[in-house]
C-alpha cells in the first residue's frame, strides 16, 4: 500500500454509478453508447427550434414514471431533479449498499448543477407574465412550488430526503465545472472525515428557449443544423461550437475502508482533485491553458501520482474553437511530452454538453474506462486541426490497460477543475 | 478573519452597517423597487439607493445583476479592509468561495421578457452568465486577479456559513487567502412571486410587526437583499504580515433535517453540538448566540428547543439583528457573522429590532430591541436554509 | 433614416459595455480597435446584436471582432443600411 503521508486522509472509493444520458438511460446503456461511438445529438424536439441560430441538442428520452418516480413527482419536480433522483437510486442499487446500514448522520449529498431549474423557470415565467407581456407578473398564476425552482438547493434536498441523508448536504454550482466540483466536494468531505458515504453527482436539464437563446447570443453553440448527428466535433478542424445537452450522473462515494469491509465492488479511487480560477474573462479562455495546467498539476500532486502514469485524459472537449485549443495547450503544459503519448477523448462528441451535469457524466466514463480497460472515442473526429495535435482517439473505442485517468473541466466564470481517478488495484501494484 | 465588506439594507460599508445594527436600526419598509401593490406581501429589506456607476467600473454595469454589483462592492471593501493587494500575492495564493441562493434573477427576468415578448435575438450576450449561480465567484476572481481555487455553494440561507467553512477548508489545504461570503437579491416581480411562493413570507403590513421571530406574534419573515463578504486567511500568514484580525473561525458543522413526517429529530441541535466539538468549546464558554430566527412559529420552536437542549438552564444571550434587515438568503448568515465579529470587537451584543420579548413557549434569553454590553470571547452563529439545511459556526475573538 | 455615425456607436458602446479603457470622447478613436479601447468579444457581440435589432442589418464577421476598428464597424453599418434602403 502507498503510504499517505503524516496527515493520513481517508481514501475515497466510487462504489456505485447511476446515469441518465442522451441516448442512454442507465449506466449499462451509457457505456454501450460511449464505446460504440454512436452519437445522441439531434434536431431539438422539445420546442420548435427554427427561430434560433443553433437548432441541435442532445436530448434524453426520459419517462419519469417509467423510471420509478410518482406522477406527483413527475409534475412537481424540475426535470433535472427527476434525473438526479433516478440516478441516485440506480447508483445505490449498483453499489449494493443497504441504506439502513449507513448512519444517516454520516451520509451526505453533494449535487452539482449549473443552471438549476431553468426549464421550469422558463415555462413558469411565461405563465405568470403572459409570455413576457408585462414586467409585473400575475401572482395568481404562480405554482405553489415556484420557490423550489428559484433555489436549486431544493435539488439536493429532494435527493437527501429520498436516500435519508442527514449529514452534509449541498448543491455546488460552478457553471460547467459543477459536475466535477460536486464530486470533488464530496471527496473532500469523506477525505477529511466529515462523512462516510456521499451521494454525489450532477444534473442539468437546460434545453429550453432561454438557454438556447443565450448561447446563440455569444455564438458558443454549433450551427451545423443540417447534420445534427455530426454536429458535436471536439478537436476536429471543422468544429464550430458545442451542442447543448442534458442528463445526470450520480455516484456512491464511500470511505475506502468502509467499502472494503463490506466487500463492495470498487470502480475506481478518486485520488486527487483541484480547482483554479483563470481570473481572465467570464466566457473567454487564456490561449495557453495556464490555470487548467495548474489545476492538473495540483490534482496530481495531491494524488501523489506522476504525470507519466496517466493512461487516459477525459477532456472537457466542448467543441468550441477556443476551448479545444486551450485544453490542448493545458495538457502539453502540465504533462509535457507525455501529453503526446496519452489518449485524449471527449464524450461530448456523443452526448453533447450538459453544462453542470457533464462533469459527472465524464467521471462516470472515467470510472467505467478504468473498470473495463476501454477508452471511449471522440466521435466525428475526421479532420486534424494543426493547433489540436494530440491523440484524440477518433471515432472508435480503444482497448487499453487504463489504471490512471485524468478528467478535466472548464467553465464560464473562469473555473478550471481537474480530477484524478485510479484503478483500485493500481496503488497496491505500485 | 481579516476583512469585512457589507452591502446591507441597513447600510453600505462595515461601519455604516454596524452603527445601524448596534442601534437596533431597521430597514424593513414597503417595496419601492417595483410596484408591489398587487402582491400579498409588500415589505422587504432593500439596499438603500445608490449609483452603481460611482462604485463600479462602467463596463461591469450592463453585465451584472444587482446582487453581483453588491458582491463586487462588498468584496472590494473586504480586501481593502484587510489591506490585501491581490496583485502582490503569489499567483495561486488567493481563492474565492461564494454562496448563492437565487442567482441573478432580476437580470434574468429582463432577458426572459426579451425572449418571450420580442424574440431570441433580443437576449443579451451577458445572459449566459449574469444569472447563473457561479457568477459572483467568477466576477470577483476576475476583477481582483484571484486565481486560486473557486467554489460556489447553494444551500439557501445556510450557504453563508457553508461558504465560509469551505473557505476555511481551502486555507487549510494551502491557499493562504480566500474571499468568501454570500450575495442575493430577487426584488423584481418574478423574483418576488417566486419567494413568496414558499409560504413563509410575512403578509403583515406594518414594518415593525412583520418579522418577529420567537415572539408571540411571529408570522413569517421579510425577505431582504444584500451582500456580505469576508477575508479568511491563514492565521500564521495573517500574523506575519501584521494584519488586524477580527477573530477566528473556530468550529463549524452542517447537518440536514430528516424527511418531513419521518418522526426523526431535526438536525439543528446536532449541528450546534458538532460545531462546538469542532471548536473544542463547551456550551459554558459560548457568550452569545446569533440565531437563525426563522420567524415561523414551528421553526422558532425547533431553534429554541435546540438552544435549550445544548445550553440547559444557562441563559446564554440570543440575538437576531436580521429582524432589521430581513432574511438575505445566502448573504444573511454571512452578515450575521459580520455582526458577531464586530460584537466581539466592541464587546456589545447588537439588539433584535422590533422584538421585545420571546414567547413564553421559547425558553431563551432573547436580547430585545436595545444593545447589551457584555464580555464576549466566543460567539455561535446559526443558519438554516429552506429545505432542511442547518449550519452552525463558532467564532472566537482575536487574542 | 439618418446615417449611422461614430456618435451612434459611441452611445451604443457606452450602453452595452461602458468605457473600460477610459473616455470615448474625441474622433481619434475612429481608427483604434475595440480591443485597444478595452472592449472584449462579448462587448462587440452585444453592440452588433443591438445594431441588428435596431437597424435590421447583420454585420459581416470581420467587423465584429475585437481587432476590428471602430471605423470599419461604422462603415459596415452604413453600407448595410444604405443597401437596405435601395
Amino acid at each position: 500500500m502507498t503510504v499517505r503521508g503524516p496527515h493520513a486522509h481517508h481514501r475515497v472509493a466510487v462504489t456505485g454509478i447511476g446515469v441518465v444520458a442522451p441516448g442512454a438511460i442507465g449506466t449499462k446503456a451509457f457505456w454501450e453508447l460511449l464505446t460504440s461511438g454512436r452519437t445522441a445529438t439531434r434536431r431539438i424536439s422539445f420546442f420548435d427550434p427554427s427561430p434560433f441560430r443553433s437548432q441541435v441538442a442532445a436530448e434524453c428520452d426520459f419517462d419519469p414514471v417509467a423510471e420509478g418516480l410518482t406522477v406527483e413527482q413527475s409534475q412537481r419536480l424540475d426535470r433535472a431533479v427527476q434525473f438526479a433522483l433516478v440516478c441516485a437510486r440506480e447508483a445505490i442499487a449498483d453499489s449494493g449498499l443497504t441504506l439502513g446500514d449507513v448512519d444517516p448522520y454520516r451520509l451526505g449529498v453533494s449535487l452539482g448543477t449549473a443552471v438549476g431549474a431553468t426549464m421550469s423557470l422558463d415555462r413558469e415565467y411565461c405563465v405568470v407574465s403572459h409570455r413576457g407581456k408585462y414586467w409585473e407578473v400575475d401572482p395568481e398564476r404562480a405554482v405553489p412550488h415556484l420557490f423550489d425552482y428559484l433555489v436549486p438547493s431544493s435539488f439536493a434536498a429532494e435527493v437527501a430526503w429520498d436516500v435519508g441523508a442527514e449529514g452534509p448536504v449541498s448543491v455546488i454550482s460552478t457553471g460547467c465545472t459543477s459536475g466535477l466540483d460536486a464530486v470533488g466536494h464530496a471527496w473532500e468531505l469523506i477525505r477529511e472525515g466529515s462523512a462516510d458515504v456521499m451521494i454525489a453527482g450532477a444534473t442539468d436539464a437546460p434545453i429550453s428557449p432561454i438557454t438556447v437563446a443565450c448561447f446563440d447570443a455569444i455564438k458558443a453553440t454549433t450551427t451545423l443544423n443540417d447534420d445534427p448527428e455530426h454536429a458535436s466535433r471536439p478537436f476536429d478542424a471543422r468544429r464550430d461550437g458545442f451542442v447543448l445537452g442534458e442528463g445526470a450522473a450520480v455516484f456512491v462515494l464511500e470511505e475506502w475502508e468502509r467499502a472494503r469491509r463490506r466487500g463492495a465492488t470498487v470502480y475506481a479511487e478518486i485520488a486527487g482533485f483541484a480547482t483554479r480560477c483563470n481570473a481572465y474573462h467570464m466566457t473567454g479562455l487564456r490561449p495557453d491553458g495556464r490555470e487548467m495546467a495548474e489545476a492538473i498539476r495540483a490534482s496530481l500532486d495531491i494524488a501523489r501520482i506522476p504525470t507519466t502514469a496517466i493512461d487516459y485524459i477525459n477532456a472537457h472537449g466542448s467543441g468550441t474553437r477556443q476551448n479545444d485549443r486551450h485544453e490542448t495547450a493545458a495538457f502539453k503544459a502540465s504533462l509535457g511530452d507525455h501529453a503526446y503519448a496519452t489518449p485524449v477523448s471527449s464524450i461530448k462528441s456523443m452526448i453533447g454538453h450538459s453544462l453542470g451535469a457533464i462533469g459527472s457524466l465524464e467521471v462516470a466514463a472515467c470510472a467505467l474506462a478504468i473498470t473495463h480497460n476501454v477508452i471511449p472515442p471522440t466521435a466525428n473526429w475526421t479532420e486534424r486541426d494543426p493547433e489540436c495535435d494530440l491523440d484524440y482517439v477518433p471515432v472508435t473505442a480503444r482497448e487499453q490497460q487504463t489504471d490512471v485517468v485524468l478528467s478535466v473541466g472548464s467553465g464560464f466564470g473562469g473555473f478550471q477543475s481537474a480530477m484524478v481517478l485510479s484503478d483500485p488495484e493500481w496503488a497496491c501494484r505500485d | 478573519m481579516t476583512g469585512i465588506g457589507v452591502v446591507a439594507p441597513t447600510g453600505i460599508g462595515r461601519e455604516e452597517y454596524w452603527e445601524a445594527t448596534r442601534a437596533g436600526g431597521s430597514a424593513i419598509a414597503p417595496i419601492t423597487r417595483f410596484d408591489a401593490s398587487k402582491y400579498r406581501a409588500r415589505l422587504a429589506g432593500q439596499v438603500p439607493d445608490f449609483d452603481p456607476a460611482e462604485r463600479l467600473p462602467s463596463h461591469l454595469l450592463p453585465q451584472t445583476d444587482p446582487m453581483t454589483q453588491y458582491a463586487l462592492i462588498a468584496a472590494e471593501h473586504a480586501l481593502d479592509d484587510a489591506g490585501i493587494i491581490p496583485e502582490q500575492l503569489p499567483e495561486y495564493a488567493a481563492g474565492v468561495v461564494t454562496a448563492a441562493a437565487y442567482g441573478g434573477f432580476e437580470f434574468g427576468q429582463g432577458e426572459l421578457q426579451n425572449l418571450w415578448s420580442k424574440g431570441g435575438e433580443y437576449v443579451s450576450a451577458y445572459q449566459s452568465f449574469a444569472w447563473f449561480y457561479a457568477v459572483n465567484t467568477g466576477q470577483i476572481s476576475i476583477r481582483h486577479g484571484m486565481r486560486g481555487p473557486g467554489r460556489v455553494i447553494v444551500t439557501e440561507q445556510a450557504g453563508g456559513l457553508d461558504a465560509v467553512a469551505q473557505a476555511r477548508r481551502q486555507v487549510r489545504g494551502g491557499t493562504p487567502v480566500v474571499v468568501t461570503g454570500g450575495a442575493d437579491s430577487a426584488l423584481c416581480p418574478w423574483g418576488w412571486v417566486s419567494q413568496i411562493a414558499n409560504g413563509r413570507v410575512s403578509l403583515r403590513e406594518e414594518p415593525h410587526r412583520a418579522y418577529l421571530p420567537f415572539s408571540r406574534e411571529a408570522c413569517g419573515y421579510v425577505p431582504g437583499e444584500g451582500a456580505a463578504l469576508l477575508i479568511v486567511e491563514d492565521a500564521d500568514s495573517a500574523h506575519a504580515r501584521g494584519a488586524r484580525r477580527y477573530g477566528e473561525v473556530a468550529g463549524y458543522a452542517a447537518t440536514f433535517d430528516p424527511p418531513p413526517g419521518s418522526g426523526r429529530p431535526p438536525g439543528l441541535e446536532r449541528a450546534i453540538r458538532m460545531a462546538l466539538a469542532d471548536a473544542e468549546v463547551t456550551p459554558q464558554e459560548v457568550d452569545v448566540v446569533f440565531a437563525d430566527a426563522a420567524g415561523v412559529p414551528d421553526l422558532d420552536a425547533v431553534e429554541a428547543a435546540a438552544l435549550r437542549a445544548v445550553f440547559g438552564e444557562r441563559e446564554v444571550p440570543v440575538t437576531a439583528p436580521k429582524t432589521g434587515t430581513g432574511r438575505l438568503a445566502s448573504a444573511g448568515a454571512c452578515l450575521d457573522l459580520v455582526a458577531a465579529f464586530l460584537a466581539l470587537r466592541d464587546q456589545v451584543i447588537p439588539p433584535t429590532p422590533n422584538v421585545t420579548r420571546a414567547h413564553v413557549a421559547h425558553p431563551i434569553a432573547l436580547v430585545g430591541p436595545e444593545p447589551v454590553s457584555a464580555s464576549l470571547q466566543t460567539a455561535l452563529v446559526l443558519a438554516r436554509g429552506i429545505g432542511g439545511f442547518n449550519a452552525a459556526m463558532v467564532i472566537r475573538r482575536a487574542a | 433614416m439618418e446615417a449611422f455615425t461614430l456618435d451612434d456607436l459611441r452611445a451604443l458602446l457606452r450602453e452595452c459595455a461602458g468605457e473600460p479603457g477610459g473616455s470615448l470622447d474625441g474622433d481619434h478613436i475612429l481608427d483604434t480597435t475595440f480591443a485597444e479601447l478595452g472592449y472584449d468579444s462579448l462587448a462587440v457581440m452585444e453592440a452588433a446584436a443591438r445594431v441588428r435589432r435596431r437597424y435590421g442589418v447583420v454585420l459581416p464577421e470581420e467587423v465584429t471582432q475585437v481587432e476590428s476598428t471602430l471605423r470599419a464597424f461604422v462603415d459596415a453599418v452604413r453600407a448595410q443600411t444604405q443597401a437596405q434602403a435601395v
